[in-house]
């Protein structure tokens, strides 16, 4: 099932996507 | 121009709140509604939504988008510079690359806006002829690419935000 489907599945979706983006930008920027 | 960028900044934020906005509506209100519309046999049917409402949703959708990259675009490069296109690589500066990875979920939303929303909802909408195949397979990636958006917007505010505020998380 495609979790964008759902209005819960878009949201976790999205937070999901936000903390590994802010992991990523923590490390590109030396911290 | 440095004079003007307190103006290009608060146009950017009034089109980037229209635009979030009327994503938030077709994802969250319009879309449900319409299937809810759909579904309701007694009831007065999508027609009106599809033929008032979401043609005029679309208009102020799509180029608030345009204005929003147009304005964010100027002002990132006034303020960060090239670096921040390639997200502060090497210059260890958190803000660039916050704002760089803010700016390129935003870039990849208006591009699913004018390339992937706007041209198959012309279809669903009636605006350009199409075949019932070709409106349902329109339906389908116009939806998609609406709720990636739509996931997308959560990590893209949260960049632009952090930028001068700080991340959140660990």
């Amino acid at each position: 099932m495609n979790p964008l489907d759902t209005i819960k599945g878009t949201l976790i979706a999205g937070f999901v996507l936000a903390a590994v983006l802010a992991y990523v930008a923590k490390c590109i920027a030396g911290m | 121009m440095e004079e003007l960028l307190w103006l290009d900044r608060a146009i950017h934020i009034f089109f980037g709140v229209l635009w979030i906005g009327l994503l938030y509506y077709f994802n969250f209100v319009q879309v449900p509604a319409m299937a809810e519309a759909a579904a309701d046999k007694d009831g007065p049917g999508p027609a009106a939504i599809g033929k008032y409402v979401a043609p005029r949703a679309l208009l102020y959708f799509r180029h608030a988008a345009l204005g929003t990259w147009i304005t964010g675009a100027w002002y990132m490069m006034a303020i960060y510079g090239h670096s921040a296109w390639t997200l502060g690589i090497g210059k260890e500066s958190l803000a660039t690359t916050c704002i760089g990875i803010g700016a390129w979920l935003g870039t990849i939303m208006l591009f699913n806006v004018w390339v992937l929303i706007w041209p198959n909802q012309k279809k669903v909408l009636g605006i350009v002829p199409a075949t019932d195949a070709e409106k349902a397979a329109a339906k389908r990636v116009a939806f998609l690419a609406s709720r990636s958006n739509t996931a997308m917007s959560i990590p893209m505010l949260m960049f632009m935000m952090a930028s001068n505020h700080g991340l959140p998380f660990f």
